[in-house]
């Protein structure tokens, strides 16, 4: 996928609507990024760290039992077990190495799940920055024991109490922080959203996922490359990575939406949080409340990138339920030992829902799997008790 | 009534601005809390157009937008109850840019002309993505504020100097709205440095929140914005002749200097 334009767009979409406070940090952090990402020596240490310290390469797993039930032939690439677990760990590291490049010693970020904010505090750690998350007070609840990983890794958790408390309310509330510390602070944006150069940055730092799994696939299938790749979208970056290394490839692109937040499929076009994209709001703009059992894709708007490759048909967006997603959650730890976050459930509830529909039966599918499920373990007893099996009715 | 005239010809005359911000929608009566403002002293009026995801806002203001939402206002109902006000000073609306996008932007300039709405403010709307909304302010005859921060280059902030109409909007203070116990060293080097760059009357808004430091402040601006300090008040229960008081205390005090 190429780069945006000087002017920070994927087609119309993307572009730079901050305060002008911000402005000069963007242009700022964009010089940097240019410098870095044009740098052998940065890529060699941000390799080195995300080899030894992130886990990197990630596998990618053949899913026997699960493709004999489907009727397609599924890979996993396998984002679950990269260090924090999840892929968020390819882009804060890239970020703090590109936040100690400019002098900045304080992280912010905000965090739906709290994948995202624990591996920023992870990377803070690491590199012995100081650390704030702000995350909604009702994520705050459903993901408690994020919020105390955080505070173990030497971060200030901040619940956010206005607006929907959820996920675009915590990034109105980093923002609202940065406006006032950007001099000495990098807000680490953990999806492909915000204003420019985010969307394109966050990418670039995510397509270590594609550019593997590709290498990978073509390994596994003598060279062959996938029918259909499928990941789950929020804001949307460990699709954007995904899809960054398949682009060039004859394989459907699928993104896919939780129901309740379903940007590019419900959405209309607009403008929040830096960047212009697809929103769910209502006719005079203001912006609706997501609703989602999963944190992480609790969030009305969506990368730009994935707006446009929307509109140029590149890829395509559908949307889970949050019911198929529990079933396709319980299906995949049953016949794979493998429990997956909610957030990545969404791509594997697809494929289960359209496996010999619109998936034709002999396929080869790749999905990442974006995340681990242990954070969501104790919310998906609290919806489905302990009665029964989804393998049963699958 | 036209921004920049009115606001050059007072400035002219000797007279320090004073631009009071109230969030349309935050108290039933804000109608009548805009016209004894504009009795008290005010050279212009801010109106909030409440938004739901106010990010460059502090609590005040996001809890003035959020009542106003929750009570049912919209930017068409705002944009109606300014056309029948007739304040007898200029208005200038205050939003986010995404309910100028949804409307469009010429479709939005026209209505703020249809009402008498002399400007728009849109802090989320950089210099280089204002573009469009500009020119469409230009033709229906409003004037597009735009706003310089203390981290702007000077270079730039000569470009967003040029490219603002009425007055120019210097960000006093690196943060969001909201009071402040002391004026930051910010705001008046903001006005000193604005005033080498532009003719435009220059007004500071952003942390200013009593009449002590309006005073200050205009010591080098031509003017300010007050905002939080203002729908702190209204919030809290001050009626329009209260809120009018308070922008009567900040008149007096800019008029002493």
């Amino acid at each position: 996928m190429p780069a945006p334009g000087p002017d920070g767009r994927f087609g119309e979409f993307g572009g730079r609507y901050v305060p002008e406070s911000l402005v000069p940090a963007c242009m700022e952090l964009e010089g940097a990024f240019r410098d870095a990402w044009a740098d052998p020596s940065f890529h060699a240490e941000l390799d080195g760290i995300l080899r030894d310290y992130g886990g990197r390469p990630t596998p990618l797993t053949e899913c026997s039992r699960l493709s004999d039930r489907l009727g397609v032939r599924l890979l996993l690439k396998r984002e679950d077990l990269a260090h924090t677990g999840s892929h968020k760990i390819n882009n804060v590291i890239g970020q703090a190495l590109l936040a100690r490049r400019m002098g900045k010693r304080r992280l912010i970020a905000e965090t739906g799940a709290g994948q995202h904010g624990v591996a920023t505090a992870t990377a803070a750690a690491l590199f012995g920055m100081e650390c704030v998350v702000y995350m909604g007070e009702v994520d705050t609840e459903r993901q408690e024991l994020n919020v105390f990983r955080m505070e173990l890794l030497g971060t200030e958790v901040r619940p956010v109490r206005t607006g929907s408390r959820t996920l675009k309310d915590a990034v109105n509330e980093a923002l609202r922080d940065w406006v006032a510390s950007v001099e000495g602070t990098h807000y680490c944006i953990g999806s492909v959203m915000g204003p420019h150069p985010y969307p394109w940055m966050v990418r670039e730092f995510q397509r270590v996922v594609g550019d593997e799994a590709l290498d990978q696939c073509r390994a596994i299938l003598d060279g062959g490359e996938p029918d259909w790749v499928v990941a789950c979208v929020g804001g949307g970056s460990n699709a954007a990575g995904t899809f960054a290394g398949f682009v060039d490839t004859g394989a459907a692109l699928v993104g896919v939406e939780a129901e309740g937040g379903a940007a590019i499929t419900r959405g209309t076009p607009g403008v929040l949080h830096g960047m212009q994209s697809h929103l769910l709001q209502d006719e005079d703009g203001q912006i609706s409340e997501a609703e989602s059992i999963s944190a992480g894709l609790d969030y009305p708007g969506i990368g730009p990138e994935h707006a446009h490759l929307a509109a140029s048909g590149r890829a395509r967006y559908e949307r889970a339920q949050d019911a198929e997603v529990v079933s396709a959650f319980r299906l995949l730890a049953e016949t794979e030992g493998i429990i997956p976050a909610l957030e990545s459930a969404h791509a594997i509830a697809w494929v289960v829902r359209e496996a010999g529909r619109s998936i034709p039966e002999g396929s080869t599918v790749m999905v990442t799997l974006s995340g681990r499920g242990d954070k969501d373990v104790a919310q998906v007893r609290d919806l489905v008790g302990r009665e029964g099996s989804a393998a049963d009715g699958a | 009534m036209e921004l920049e005239p009115h606001l050059r010809q007072a400035r002219d005359r000797g007279r320090k601005l004073l631009i009071p911000y109230v969030t349309a929608g935050a108290t039933p009566d804000w109608p009548d809390a805009v016209r004894a403002i504009a009795d008290a002293g005010a050279d212009a009026i801010e109106i909030g157009i409440p938004f739901s995801d106010p990010m460059m806002d502090g609590p005040v203001i996001q809890q003035a937008s959020l009542v106003a939402l929750q009570a049912g206002t919209t930017p068409s109902g705002v944009l109606d109850t300014l056309a029948s006000m007739e304040p007898g000073v200029p208005l200038v609306v205050m939003t986010y840019y995404n309910i100028v996008f949804r409307a469009s932007e010429r479709r939005f300039a026209g209505r703020l002309a249809e009402v008498g709405v002399s400007g728009a403010i849109l802090p989320d709307l950089q210099l280089d993505e204002a573009g469009s909304w500009c020119e469409a302010a230009d033709a229906a005859g409003v004037a597009s504020v735009l706003l310089v921060a203390p981290s702007t280059p000077d270079e730039r902030a000569m470009a967003i100097c040029s490219r603002s109409r009425g007055f120019v909007y210097g960000v006093g203070v690196m943060g969001i709205t909201g009071e402040r116990a002391s004026l930051a060293t910010s705001a008046r080097q903001a006005a000193t440095r604005l005033r080498r760059f532009t003719d435009l009357p220059v007004c500071i808004g952003v942390g200013v929140s009593t009449p002590g430091q309006a005073a200050q402040v205009c010591a080098d601006a031509d003017g300010v914005i007050v905002g939080s300090a203002l729908v702190h008040r209204m919030l809290d229960g001050a009626t329009p002749q209260d809120a009018a008081d308070f922008v009567g205390a900040i008149r007096k005090a800019l008029d002493s200097l």
